[in-house]
């Protein structure tokens, strides 16, 4: 008798069957579900990382809006020839604020993940609205339509709500201030001082160089601040991970 | 069941139970598993950009050991600066400066070919250009000065002579009796950083104005901009993202493209 006889008793016995089937997928479904419970684990503790402003976010709904994510990624590998073009790797920390994240796997144009502080507004100015003016190979279509329509702060205290309710930690303060924070951003004639406060190391200025708060200026505010919040400097890599 | 399907099947749990105890798996409540060959991408990464940087590194050193100037003296030298300077250059600057460094004009992005410069044209000058940049806010060292913008201080009438004056101290068409009225303009406003005859000035980033080459364009159109809105280029600073030997190989390049002083 061998042992796939024994299997023929529970075939025949469908309590039986019904328990132990049971059972099997009690333990598969334990072992797919328990890891969900501590995946914070999976990202690195880093200094700097901090939610997005709220003219940040605005950006960055533009940004998928605008499909950007079909021929960018917000990821640099852990290849050389990526680390020699953009810059350090993408950290898992950088996007955990990410929803959804913007990592991308096709690459019509480069990773933008570092793309923060590496050009002026000017150029982005330029880029958006003519791309082949500074890079004449370039197949992006032009973007010059979001200069002329404006970005609103309507929603953008619910926005901040509801990526509260998926675990990004905004706090009361920032939900409350989220529309003066929105319309400080880009407006040099108003003081960034509490925006500053509450997103440390956010840029402040009229970054596409007309009056009002354009799509543009929101789109311009979360590429410059792309990559830049780890301070590589005090950063040492865990080689395990 | 074909036979050879179910040991296909049995081959493939066992090629699982060898994968988990030889690479990164098993998620853990601290980390997950590590695997026997101690394998990560990290690591790998890192190890390859140390081979590379090994490598380079003697010549790096010898780069940074040599005073800029003097590169060009050392055959060897320049010519591994240049190749290193031009991958760079085609990283980290050609999206503005152009891939052959031609700039752009519609953005006043400059051309790095021709023999003038904004803020100087010795290896030592573009080094300090490179390192701190220019008018960005995340370098306390980077170049500054502000034109300002004319429109808040002079009406149309006085742009329009300005424009006229600017046009002919270039050489170009001009309406002749507005350059005379903008003559007197142009020594109170402009000869400041500009120079009496428009000789620019490279301390203050000043263009010169006395020539055919411009950085925004020398139509009409665009010197009016120019004098009314003013101009405000800014160059991020390469400090922190290039070391300092890759800062000068870069240098180097630049400077024998064509202008180099």
């Amino acid at each position: 008798m061998s042992i796939l006889d024994h299997h023929r008793k529970i075939e025949t016995h469908a309590t039986l069957l019904l328990v132990l089937s049971l059972l099997v997928v009690a333990i598969g479904g334990i072992v797919q579900i328990v890891p969900l419970f501590y995946l914070e684990n999976t990202i690195e503790k880093v200094e700097g990382v901090r939610p997005y402003s709220p003219l940040e976010l605005a950006g960055r709904d533009i940004y998928v809006r605008e499909g950007c994510y079909v021929c960018h990624s917000l990821m640099i590998r852990p290849m050389r020839d990526e680390v020699e073009r953009y810059g350090h790797y993408s950290l898992a920390a950088e996007s955990m604020y990410d929803h959804p994240f913007q990592w991308g796997s096709k690459r019509t144009g480069p990773d933008l993940a570092r793309v923060g502080g590496r050009y002026s507004d000017d150029w982005h100015v330029q880029h958006l609205r003519d791309p082949k003016s500074v890079v004449p190979e370039s197949v992006m279509p032009p973007y010059a339509f979001l200069f002329g329509r404006e970005a609103s702060p309507r929603h953008v205290a619910d926005r901040l709500r509801a990526d509260r309710a998926v675990g990004v930690p905004y706090d009361e303060a920032m939900i409350a201030a989220a529309r003066a924070d929105f319309l400080a951003q880009a407006d040099p004639g108003q003081d960034p001082g509490g925006l500053l406060e509450r997103y440390p190391g956010a840029q402040a200025r009229n970054f596409d160089g007309l009056p009002g708060t354009s799509e543009a200026d929101a789109l311009i505010a979360f590429l410059q601040v792309l990559g830049t919040m780890v301070d590589f400097s005090t950063f040492t890599p865990d080689p395990g991970r | 069941m074909p036979a050879w399907w179910l040991w296909t099947f049995y081959a493939t749990i066992a090629f699982a139970l060898v994968y988990v105890v030889l690479y990164p798996a098993w998620p853990m409540v601290t980390r997950a598993t590590g695997g026997v060959l101690g394998w990560s991408t990290r690591a790998d990464v890192a190890a390859e950009i140390a081979r590379f940087e090994a490598a380079n590194e003697p010549m790096f050193a010898r780069l940074l050991a040599t005073d800029p100037a003097a590169v060009a003296a050392d055959e060897d030298l320049h010519r591994f600066a240049v190749a290193a300077g031009a991958a760079i250059f085609r990283a980290q600057c050609s999206q503005c400066h152009g891939a052959g460094a031609a700039g752009v004009q519609a953005s006043g992005f400059p051309n790095l070919l021709d023999d003038e410069w904004l803020w100087g044209g010795t290896t030592d000058a573009i080094v300090t250009t490179v390192t701190h940049g220019i008018r960005n806010e995340t370098d306390p060292d980077a170049r500054y000065s502000q034109m300002p913008a004319f429109g808040e201080e002079l009406d149309a009438e006085e742009i329009e002579d300005l424009v006229a004056q600017v046009r002919a101290l270039s050489h170009q068409s001009h309406d002749a009796a507005r350059a005379a009225a903008g003559a007197a303009l142009f020594e109170t406003n402009c000869a400041a950083c500009h120079g009496a005859a428009g000789e620019g000035s490279r301390d203050l980033g000043a263009p010169v104005l006395a020539n055919a080459i411009w950085l925004y364009g020398g139509s009409e159109a665009a010197i009016r901009q120019t004098i009314t809105f003013s101009r405000w280029g800014v160059m991020p600073a390469f400090g922190a993202r290039l070391r300092e030997a890759e800062i000068r190989a870069v240098a180097l390049y630049v400077h024998q493209l064509g202008g180099g002083e």
